[in-house]
């Protein structure tokens, strides 16, 4: 079935330019080329009718109907082979060490603005940087627990950096799911190929979450904390407590008392040494942060400043989620690395920057315009794709307020092929790989690949009609 | 375990349990018509309404409903989204109580519920109703007794699984009553009704028949049907898993291993109000029951089995909840009281 499909331009993962399948396709190719469309469209209802019957689905947002979708799976995977892996670890392992040392400096002596290497107006002024926190020290000294990095490839295949999520990033129950899905469609594929399994991420992230318990806790109570089955990741929340075995509670089910976090049980109340929260930090304690918070726990922060109770990740990481911030994580990695960086950021224009400002205000047309604080693929402008009325609002946007915008060159994602009526396509994709720091860092193989599904769109989010693939990453290089 | 856990587990059961109930009452029902003959609209009034009060829900019924007639009653207690007890509703709240506890089910129960949600809300539901309506309760009644043994053989024989239980049993005890009390207007206020003729015979039957009784009425009383055995097996039977005795003596087993109190003695209420319960069951007659009216009796009942139910609720639910600011300000407020006195 992917013996005509040839590249339409732009860098393919698939095949180079000349349509010549990549050495560490071919092996894939080869089986696929032995399955008649009627074999292939049969195993393609099989999974997405385990993925609805398995409730593997988000939630949409303002469906009153309580509509459950699940998230479009495509079965052709992407692959990534060692060597290319190998890089790619080097670089986000690189990456996230600068990013929690940058945490931990902010929040302690601020070096990084005494050297004047980052303005201290860009940290002092990000809606996310939380002063109440200064000083305080975060158990073992590390912020971002888990981070989601997202990964784009340009023209000339060159990966870039296009975003950290270091708050609560989601996606990783698709990455194991949909590897369940593949490995019950195509049991024979894997052998050949020689996949680097992904199923020992829940056995990480508790090993990095009871890595943080308090000190003197021998057998730590860890839990999920989750927003509630209202939530679009509740699926996710649910299947990552079942698969570390740990419970999964919500604001109503803490209580705490004394500085002591407790969980509300049958039998009475129980302690709880280790929280893994997927709420913001917005939302963690009505009597801190917003007190309309209905998902929160009261006291929960003070019991976090007692050093009774452990946060992952830690209060305060959404500065590193700035798209600000993002500008200057390459300068970090120098700072306090003295390294060059392995994986460079997409060149991005600063609009507070006033020669930065004229370039962006001249250019809105060709770039893609984001607010510094959204995610999801919301409050951003392509410009190539964009109306003029649609132009000049994010024109008036970036003049009324610089601080919350910047702006980069379109950058066109690498294409893979993927299953569209009835035959295999170029559709853009992006790759989320998760990035775990307890005792060592650890990364999970591979990571989420989300494709974008309507043609030619350079938007992989779920909320917008993006799907995900199954990414291999190959134990060679072919 | 979470208390918040607990009590979906508890109503997921519920739930379950709940709807087969229905399905049975429905199915029987409509298959009874069948046989009966010279039927207008007012004899099929008064067929379908005692049904309805039957599910305890004739208030919301006649909200959407002028009549009860028998295309208004089935589609209340099937499909209508707006009844909180409809198959429809107990499906679908059955599946959210699951889904809030996704992590501490079983995969295959949590897919066999999920099934039987998404066959519900899609429009197969309906054009299996149209073409067959006793195929379409087929399905709901094997889904239930499919998940009931999931639960039985799949999920580990914890606190949880005995809240599962006390749920299922609660809701099965309660479901028998009322099926029961379904024909008590047939019946004399007090006593023993001495003569049964043909139609009202076979709607005992129909009672028997919705709660999964006929075959083991017959092996113990034989083809005759009269009100005093129908209620005596329903009541008090030993050993018919449906009947109000078995239901509670399971109930109460699943009580006291929730809360590992020996039998004899009690933590909490609703150890003590079933344990009261289950003695009345033990130690008295049908023809008692008969001297003080079926229906009052079986009315008491309800509101016995719902006491148990709100008293489960405050041991090991809502008690945990109260937050200590509350109790502070409670405190708080007493005290205020208090200096106001003594002023």
């Amino acid at each position: 079935m992917l013996a005509s499909y040839t590249t339409n331009g732009g860098f393919d993962e698939m095949v180079d330019v000349k349509s010549d399948v990549r050495s560490h396709y071919r092996k894939l190719r080869r089986l696929f080329e032995d399955l008649t469309p009627g074999e292939f469209e049969a195993k393609r209802q099989a999974i997405d009718t385990a993925f609805l019957r398995q409730g593997i689905t988000f939630n949409v947002y303002g469906d009153k109907q309580g509509a459950e979708k699940i998230f479009p799976f495509d079965l052709l995977p992407r692959i990534i082979p060692a060597a290319e892996w190998e890089f790619l670890e080097r670089g986000l392992a690189q990456r996230i060490t600068a990013l929690n040392l940058f945490l931990h400096d902010i929040y302690h002596e601020q070096k990084i603005l005494k050297d004047k290497v980052i303005p201290e107006f860009y940290v002092l002024s990000a809606r996310h940087f939380r002063r109440e926190f200064v000083n305080f020290e975060v158990p073992r000294g590390i912020y971002i627990h888990v981070c989601g990095t997202d990964l784009i490839r340009d023209k000339d295949g060159q990966y870039l950096v296009l975003e950290d999520n270091g708050r609560c990033p989601s996606g990783v129950s698709y990455v194991l799911e949909n590897r369940r899905a593949m490995k019950r469609a195509f049991s024979g594929m894997f052998e050949g190929v020689g996949v680097r399994p992904v199923e020992n991420y829940p056995q990480e992230l508790l090993k990095c979450l009871k890595h943080i318990a308090p000190p003197g806790v021998a057998d730590p109570t860890v839990v999920l904390l989750t927003p509630g089955a209202y939530n679009s990741a509740y699926f996710e929340h649910t299947y990552l407590a079942r698969q570390m075995g740990i419970e999964i509670v919500e604001g109503r089910d803490l209580l705490v008392r004394n500085g002591r976090v407790s969980m509300r049980t049958t039998k009475g109340l129980q302690p709880v040494h280790v929280i893994y929260r997927r709420i913001d930090d917005d939302f963690l304690d009505p009597t801190v942060f917003r007190r309309d918070s209905m998902l929160g726990v009261p006291g929960l922060v003070q019991a976090y400043r007692n050093g009774n109770v452990s946060l992952a990740n830690s209060i305060g990481t959404g500065i590193a989620d700035d798209k600000v911030m993002y500008y200057f994580v390459p300068r970090m990695i120098k700072y306090y690395l003295d390294q060059e960086p392995i994986l460079p950021n997409v060149p991005t224009y600063l609009a507070s920057e006033e020669k930065d400002k004229k370039y962006i205000l001249e250019h809105l047309p060709e770039l893609v315009v984001k607010a510094a604080n959204e995610s999801g693929g919301y409050g951003m402008l392509m410009g190539p794709k964009a109306s003029k009325d649609e132009i000049e609002m994010f024109r008036q946007k970036v003049i009324a307020e610089p601080r919350n915008y910047i702006a980069q060159p379109m950058i066109y994602l690498s294409q893979h092929p993927t299953y569209c009526d009835g035959n295999f396509e170029g559709r853009h994709v992006d790759l989320r790989p998760f990035i775990l720091s307890g005792e060592r860092i650890s990364i999970i193989p591979g990571g989420l690949t989300r494709v974008a599904l309507r043609k030619g769109s350079l938007v992989v989010n779920s909320s917008q009609g993006g799907g995900s693939k199954d990414t291999w990453v190959l134990y060679g290089d072919e | 375990m979470l208390s918040r856990v607990a009590h979906s587990l508890y109503w997921m059961a519920r739930y379950i349990e709940r709807a087969e109930n229905i399905a049975r009452i429905v199915d029987v029902n409509l298959q009874l018509l069948l046989d009966i003959r010279n039927l207008d609209e007012k004899r099929l009034i008064e067929y379908w309404l005692p049904i309805v009060q039957a599910t305890g829900d004739e208030q919301a019924f006649f909200k959407l409903h002028p009549d009860a007639t028998g295309h208004a009653v089935t589609e209340f207690l099937v499909f209508q989204p707006e009844n909180t007890n409809s198959i429809f509703q107990c499906i679908c709240q059955a599946r959210e109580n699951a889904r809030m506890v996704r992590d501490q089910i079983t995969l295959e129960l949590w897919e066999e519920l999920n099934r039987i949600y998404l066959f519900i809300r899609s429009p197969q539901a309906r054009e299996v109703w149209r073409r067959s309506s006793s195929e379409f309760f087929q399905e709901i009644k094997s889904a239930s007794l499919h998940l009931i043994g999931i639960v039985n053989a799949t999920m580990v024989h914890d606190e949880g699984w005995w809240f599962v239980q006390a749920g299922q049993l609660l809701e099965r005890a309660d479901k028998t009553t009322r099926i029961l009390d379904v024909r008590y207007q047939t019946l004399p206020e007090k006593g023993v009704p001495t003569i049964i003729n043909p139609n009202d015979a076979l709607e005992w039957t129909a009672v028997l028949r919705s709660c999964s009784a006929w075959d083991a009425y017959k092996s113990i009383y034989g083809a005759d049907v009269h009100p005093r055995f129908v209620a005596e097996f329903l009541l008090f039977d030993d050993n018919f898993p449906r009947s109000v005795r078995f239901s509670v003596n399971g109930l109460n087993k699943a009580l006291r291993s929730i809360s590992g109190v020996s039998d004899g003695h009690f933590c909490n209420d609703s150890e003590k109000l079933t344990g009261r319960f289950l003695a009345e069951l033990q130690f008295s007659t049908v023809d008692e029951i008969f001297e003080i009216g079926l229906h009052r009796y079986l009315d008491e009942a309800q509101s016995k089995l719902n006491n148990i139910g709100e008293a489960l609720f405050r041991a090991y639910i809502s008690q945990p909840f109260q937050s200590p600011n509350e109790e502070h300000m409670v405190q708080q407020e007493e005290q205020q009281q208090q200096l106001a006195a003594s002023h």
